[in-house]
């Protein structure tokens, strides 16, 4: 190496080292913030009781309602999508194999919607109950989350079907399978632990979105109670504790971050576990 | 003649995109034989082997043309039940690719596709097959173990009894020692020799010593196109064609 590259290989060495320690101390300042500001608010009554008369003014009450709320919309969005999606993403990988382009053009779409933001679908899902007369309730909630994590659902899992090594198609399409057993014996048990991180991405976007059920999903005090019964979620909670006057309800609104950010938590590490589980008769290429 | 001809490739042509890969293929495959397609890397026998379980299909780019004949039906010829057709032949690539299951389901899964599904049968038949492919002594004892964790010598031999499952006639095998020890190799070679008094097989190579060892019938490629065939005695201690000269001298490969 001249005198030159080494200089650049030093610059560039010291840009991604300052990058990725810089991108981590930011994480950890919100994590960290977070907790700080959390766990002072955070108490037994906040996490098994619904609020009381007088809980945004800083009384009694807490925050089950949304708890369950958002884990019910989230369950629900996230099983109708994986639904939905799994479908999709293997007919792309073994049933359109002979037609690129047509995949090209779905991939192109998915991806386009991966990218609209949230509150559109929000709003589209706010005109479909009208046009359904249907009130903000949790299916409606339901309905536009699973729009909003489709795209994000079927593009993940996609991805990693499309790793299934074309040797271990030929393989089994030589023993005589079909396609509908080279899709669901095949690809889903070499994508096993692919598809449950898909699954636990679409989870963390259904959970922790705001936008999409502040119209559809609206917002009580009270348990879910029915499908056609308004939810409380933990974002909108979050937003409604934060925009209020009193001190001690806005550091209940970093409890309820706390409460979102450790259900992901938990979510990852039971999705792993079973990821893991699977993962043994993985092959690896 | 007619009888122990168990495949007839007729003008086989195949092109990806503009590029022409096979030129007007003309072969004879024997019954009970052990048919080794000898060439170069890059010369098509690899394609020319995937045309004949149609494993083509998978790839939309290329276009194949002309007949393939087995028992007197072409394959080629769109209306075929193409799955049934291929469970006709068992297929070994050049690097073992199990099936991401156990050791067990890996063989039981080509017996189900069989139809064969009562459960002492499909033991009885999972120990057989793994016998033939030379497997079930090392083991027996770790049937239940994902495939995954077999050395590659013995996933290239649980493929062969996979393979061997499905209950084909005709052994399709490319490169299949390629990645292989010379123990695992020499188990494979073996189990050919076996195997050829009950199946037909056709097995790809670039290795000289390997197709004098085994080879009834030999075919040499260049380019796409077949240059020279015949018995292995034919080809080898009496080669007509220059380029089968020299490349058997070991000129160019």
């Amino acid at each position: 190496m001249t005198r030159a590259q080494k200089t650049e290989e030093k610059f560039f060495k010291l840009l991604m080292i300052i990058a990725t320690y810089f991108i981590f101390a930011v994480l950890a300042l919100i994590i960290y913030s977070i907790f700080e500001k959390g766990i002072k608010a955070i108490s037994w009554a906040m996490l098994t009781q619904i609020p009381q008369g007088g809980y945004y003014y800083g009384k009694e009450g807490g925050i089950l309602n949304a708890i369950l709320g958002s884990l019910s919309l989230a369950f629900g969005a996230t099983v109708l999508a994986f639904v939905i999606g799994l479908p999709v993403a293997l007919y792309l990988n073994v049933f359109l194999i002979r037609h690129k382009k047509v995949i090209d053009v779905i991939r192109f779409l998915l991806d386009l919607v991966w990218g609209i933001p949230s509150i559109v679908y929000g709003a589209f899902g706010f005109s479909l109950m009208i046009f359904f007369r249907l009130q903000t309730s949790l299916l409606a909630g339901i309905l536009t989350v699973t729009l909003f994590i489709l795209p994000i659902m079927i593009r993940s899992m996609d991805e990693i079907l499309r790793t299934v090594p074309i040797g271990l198609q030929e393989a089994a399409y030589s023993l005589g399978s079909n396609k509908s057993e080279i899709a669901f014996k095949i690809f889903t048990r070499q994508s096993i632990s692919g598809i449950i991180t898909a699954i636990l991405l679409s989870f963390g976007r259904a959970i922790g979105d705001a936008a999409a059920v502040l119209f559809t999903a609206g917002y009580t005090d009270h348990l879910p109670n029915g499908l056609l019964e308004p939810v409380a979620t933990l974002p909108l909670s979050i937003f409604f504790q934060l925009s209020s006057p009193v001190p001690e309800v806005q550091n209940r609104a970093y409890a309820s971050a706390l409460v979102l950010t450790l259900i992901i938590l938990i979510v990852s590490l039971f999705s792993r576990g079973i990821g893991k589980r699977y993962h043994k008769t993985k092959i690896n290429f | 003649m007619e009888n122990s001809t168990k495949i007839e490739i007729r003008d086989l042509n195949v092109y990806a995109g503009k590029t022409q890969i096979l030129r007007n293929i003309n072969i004879d495959i024997p019954r009970n034989k052990i048919t080794v397609i000898l060439g170069p890397s890059g010369c098509g026998k690899t394609t020319l082997l995937k045309c004949l379980n149609r494993l083509t299909d998978l790839y939309p780019e290329l276009k194949v043309t002309g007949q393939i004949v087995i028992d007197g039906k072409n394959i080629l010829a769109a209306r075929e039940d193409i799955y049934k057709l291929r469970q006709q032949m068992g297929l070994l690539s050049q690097r073992p690719y199990p099936l991401p299951m156990t050791i067990y389901n890996n063989i039981s899964y080509a017996l189900k596709l069989r139809g064969i599904k009562n459960r002492r049968e499909v033991h009885k038949l999972v120990m057989h097959y793994l016998q033939q492919a030379n497997l079930w002594d090392e083991i027996r004892d770790r049937l239940r173990e994902p495939a995954s964790r077999l050395s590659i010598g013995q996933q290239q031999r649980l493929c062969l009894a996979r393979g061997l499952a499905v209950n084909p006639e005709i052994i399709l095998a490319d490169e299949p020692t390629s990645a292989l020890d010379p123990i695992s190799s020499q188990v494979i070679e073996e189990s050919f020799l076996k195997l050829k008094n009950d199946y037909s097989i056709v097995l790809v190579t670039h290795v000289l010593r390997q197709a004098r060892r085994i080879a009834d019938n030999v075919v040499f490629m260049y380019l796409g196109d077949v240059i020279e065939q015949g018995t292995v005695q034919e080809v080898f201690e009496n080669p007509k064609m220059e380029k089968t000269k020299l490349y058997l001298g070991g000129t160019f490969n």
